[in-house]
């Protein structure tokens, strides 16, 4: 056992971990951080991204120790204190981008870091970036549609919508 | 306009909320005070006889609290099987025990041999590998012709053979069928495979286990789509514990797709173990572990044939299948290739004469049950290949040869059991034609060629049997459950709503599009109705969600109970108004007399309703609470067509799908939003079947596809935007909702639209090539393309 700390959402966290202690468990059974979700074991499906320094990263394929000094967010810091959904959280609901919502936060945690990166991404290259997040529930579709209208474009022309106007 | 929250609006899903937000309650998110963690020991060989276990070692190792093995389980029932079929001979199916630990033999990959209870999953799986486990392995069985023939290796000792049942499905016209087939004109015969697929929800499955020793009751928290069922199941059959002391509990479920239908020896584990151990039990599958143990879907093999007389009229079809069973009978495994897939099989024509062979197999693979459409996409895959190989051989065009054949009067009785109430397949053709712009092909397909690629397009039709299913009809069928559902509508006394449904859901919305219809009964805004699901203890009774059931069937249920509700109302409205309670109306929250301007709110009369100060005693209880169960009077029969234009890299045999059209009548929708959302998931399940996915084994049994390594998941860069139309719309004329179902529809209706695209593709180049067998990968086209 060795001691951590690390912010978690502006908050200093301190616990005792193993050295084989992933991040995403110490999200979730130490700091009861449950919003992370674990979906394989193989870090293919991405339910667990989380940011580590601002960075888009897989929680399962990082050691909590590793973590050691480092500013984490989850998805549980992402709307207001009020509640109040941030601009891609809101995109997501607004276009229905989540079904059973066991990979939505990994989803919205990608979508941000990829906004940060690319403010105005194209449909291309969303789907490009969300190659390591797997949804089995939406096909996609409103998932890439809530990222676009969360950088602020129009969904309303998305081709294969209008023809079915 | 509908209003916000009301039927038809795109009302935005209030659960989003919590998922958006973290703050969602999964299984996994539960924790007990002093729990243990239970890890299993899989069977690594297909087949094989245990000699002897040796846990000395293990149970003395850091942290173990108890290692149960088979012997522990001994007297306890079998994970039982909810439906049997009768055979074309009269003779009932044969069914193999199912024990919760593996009792002297293992029967697949993944069967599980022992589970180390510990205080901590590292302490569990350390003392696993610890465990001493002497297996002779004995051949084993994957092939399903294979296992038919004598001299194979047995998967169960006790029983005759590997056949689990050989049905004929109408018996009676199978001397009828051949005659036609000898009359006909023409014949298409076609061999294919429906591949074996893995649902994959992305939340892999949970169990924990309480029990309290001071009251005696059990709790068992679960990743179902249905837990009273798996309360009817694991208390009835398996543990023998009365429904009363036994609670099942499923909250937020992270996807189901048909594999969380099934009641699983690891919750029947949990449930026994937190009683042998006076503990709380948690078990969280890996990944890996699902992959060989959640129930697999598909897995058909079949020769279809079809006989059209001169004039290119279908006059009889025949279908031979294997139906793989797995290892084991999985709850509702016998009858997804059975009467969810041949009485389907008139699809949306009027061929008069249909005879349907199903062989179902056991095979030392992991058990085979309803995954997204259930037997359904199946029966479509093979008539929407037929017939669009019958429209190559013919030189004619497939849709002009589907719609020639389309059934057009309703109420029509198929060959098949089956009496369609309502459809317009005709307009759904036509909305198609429209939506998925069939014009504009050519020129695309111009383009594409001057890129040096090939174009395709395909269409199918389907029709599916939905809203599952009058209790009577299936109990002949050889259902060992009813398949009614119930609510509980709870009004409060300052008027607003509980709903309990048995209904569930994990990804569907019910949390919101079900307050949209009482809304619209009541006359009261939607944030007054609260959805409660997923708790025994809480909804009366419920069969849960699956085969596009919940709002055709639990709906119902819920529009029932609301009736009864709004019945009591009037009384106590007009009591409080002297009026004559045949004149009382509801309208927008308000009761009142008609001719009059007497009225009165819907709170003042909850509020009477708890408060009966001003109240006809005499005449009526307190209080405002109604319960009502719906038994469906037929099943619901959505309908539409699809087309897919897809491209092919001659190079590589790469498909890329380029565009996905849907038209589909699903009768009244109540949430359009989520009706889109439930189609484009669909699409995306049934192309990923057609391109990407496929459960292999080699000839040892061993699982080749284990993780999302090996298993081809579609992922957002693999499918293009949907177009999705479901404006025809032909209500269902026996449920009070008019509504067929939309869950399983894009995942039935696509894979045909893509294979016959992918065809048409290759064909346009010049090759002669009429099948492929899905997925369809690049190495399987470029081997057709290549002759390879």
């Amino acid at each position: 056992m060795s001691q951590v700390t690390m912010t978690v959402n502006g908050k200093t966290a301190t616990g005792d971990v193993e050295g084989r202690t992933l991040l995403v468990h110490f999200l979730r059974d130490e700091l009861q951080l449950t919003g992370t979700h674990v979906g394989c074991d193989t870090s293919q499906c991405g339910a667990c991204v989380v940011h580590v320094d601002g960075k888009a990263v897989k929680s399962c394929t990082m050691l909590a120790a590793e973590a050691d000094g480092a500013s984490v967010e989850t998805i549980e810091a992402q709307a207001a204190d009020d509640g109040t959904l941030n601009v891609v959280q809101q995109a997501f609901q607004d276009h229905h981008g989540l079904q059973c919502g066991f990979c939505t936060p990994g989803m919205v945690m990608s979508a941000t870091a990829l906004l940060k990166e690319n403010p105005k991404p194209t449909e291309a290259e969303i789907r490009h970036y969300l190659e390591g997040n797997i949804c089995r529930c939406t096909g996609y579709h409103n998932i890439v549609k809530s990222i676009m209208a969360a950088s602020g474009q129009d969904v309303d022309s998305i081709a294969a919508e209008v023809a079915a106007q | 306009m509908p209003k916000d929250g009301g039927i038809g609006a795109s009302t935005k899903r209030r659960e989003d909320v919590r998922f958006l937000s973290g703050t969602g309650n999964y299984t996994d998110d539960i924790n007990l005070h002093n729990q243990t963690y239970v890890h299993f020991l899989r069977s690594d060989v297909a087949h094989g006889r245990i000699k002897s276990i040796d846990t000395t070692v293990a149970s003395a190792m850091p942290g173990v609290v108890r290692i149960f093995t088979g012997a522990d389980f001994e007297g306890v029932g079998s994970v039982p099987c909810g439906w049997e079929i009768t055979d074309r001979f009269g003779e009932k199916m044969q069914e193999p025990a199912h024990p919760v630990l593996a009792q002297g033999k293992v029967h697949h990959v993944g069967d599980q041999i022992c589970a180390v209870v510990a205080e901590t999953l590292e302490q569990a799986r350390d003392a696993a590998e610890a465990i001493e486990v002497d297996i002779e392995e004995l051949p084993a069985v994957v092939d399903m012709k294979k296992a038919l023939e004598e001299g194979s290796p047995k998967v169960h000792d006790d029983l005759t053979s590997n056949l689990c049942f050989d049905w004929g499905f109408v018996e009676e016209n199978k001397a009828a069928v051949e005659e036609a087939f000898q009359n006909a004109a023409h014949v298409t015969t076609l061999e294919l495979v429906n591949n074996r697929l893995i649902a994959n929800p992305m939340e892999p499955r949970v169990a924990v286990g309480d029990f309290n020793r001071g009251t005696g009751d059990h709790t068992l928290y679960t990743t179902s789509q249905n837990p009273h069922v798996i309360r009817l199941l694991m208390g009835a059959f398996v543990l023998g514990i009365p429904e009363h002391k036994l609670r099942v509990v499923a909250p937020d479920v992270g996807g189901g797709f048909g594999t969380k239908i099934f009641h699983y020896a690891e919750e029947a584990f949990c449930t026994f173990a937190a009683k042998a151990i006076n503990r709380p039990v948690k078990w969280t599958s890996t990944r890996s572990e699902a992959f060989m143990s959640d129930a697999h879907g598909r897995d058909h093999v079949s020769t279809i044939q079809l006989a059209l007389d001169a004039d290119n009229n279908f006059t009889a079809l025949r279908t031979d299948t294997y139906a793989n069973m797995g290892a084991y009978l999985s709850t509702f495994a016998p009858s997804v290739p059975t009467w969810l897939h041949g009485t389907l099989m008139a699809g949306n024509y009027k061929t008069p004469l249909v005879y349907v062979n199903v062989k179902a197999v056991f095979t030392n693979t992991v058990p085979v049950d309803a995954y997204r459409g259930a037997g359904r996409p199946e029966a479509t895959y093979q008539l929407e290949r037929v017939v669009d190989k019958a429209a190559l051989e013919l030189g004619v065009d497939p849709v002009a040869l589907r719609r020639q054949n389309f059934i057009t009067e309703f109420p029509y009785q198929t060959p098949v059991a089956v009496e369609y109430d309502t459809g317009d397949y005709n307009a759904t053709m036509d909305k198609l034609t429209q939506v998925a712009d069939f014009a504009g092909f050519a020129a695309r397909r111009a383009e594409s060629e001057a890129k040096g690629k090939l174009r395709g397009f395909g269409v199918n039709c389907y029709i599916e049997a939905c809203g599952i299913a009058p209790s009577n009809l299936v109990g002949q069928l050889g259902a060992r459950a009813g398949l009614y559902e119930s609510a509980t509508v709870r009004v409060n006394a300052t008027g607003g709503l509980t709903v309990m449904t048995g209904s569930h859901s994990h990804g569907q919305g019910h949390e919101t599009a079900f307050p949209q219809v009482i809304a619209d009964m009541i006359g009261i805004d939607a944030s007054m109705i609260e959805i409660e699901h997923g708790d025994t203890d809480k909804a009366p009774m419920g069969m849960g969600t699956y085969g596009s059931r919940s709002l055709a069937v639990g709906g119902s249920a819920m529009v029932r109970a609301t009736e009864k509700i709004i019945n009591k109302a009037k009384k106590i409205a007009a009591h409080l108004m002297e009026a004559s309670e045949g004149d009382v109306e509801l309208k927008d929250g308000q009761f009142s007399v008609a001719g009059t301007d007497k009225s009165v709110a819907w709170g003042d009369v909850t509020l009477a309703a708890y408060v009966p100060h001003n109240y006809p005693l005499e005449d009526i209880e307190p209080g405002l609470e109604e319960t009502a169960f719906y038994d469906p009077a037929n099943f619901t029969y959505p309908s539409g067509a699809y087309c897919c234009e897809v491209e092919v890299d001659p190079e590589t045999g790469k498909v890329t799908v380029e565009r996905f059209a849907a038209a589909d009548d699903f009768g009244n929708v109540v949430n359009p939003m989520i009706v889109s959302g439930q189609v484009h998931g669909g699409i995306a399940q049934g192309i990923g079947q057609a391109l990407l996915e496929g459960a292999a084994y080699d000839e040892n049994g061993q699982l080749l596809t284990g993780s999302y390594m090996d298993y081809a998941m579609p992922r957002a860069s693999d499918l293009p935007f949907y177009t999705v139309d479901h404006s025809c719309q032909t209500p269902c004329t026996h449920n009070p909702l008019g509504v067929k179902g939309c869950g399983e529809a894009g995942a039935i209706g696509s894979p045909p639209a893509v294979v016959n695209a992918v065809i048409d593709a290759l064909r346009s180049a010049g090759q002669d090539i009429t099948h492929i067998d899905m997925p369809l990968s690049p190495a399987r086209v470029w081997a057709a393309m290549n002759n390879a």
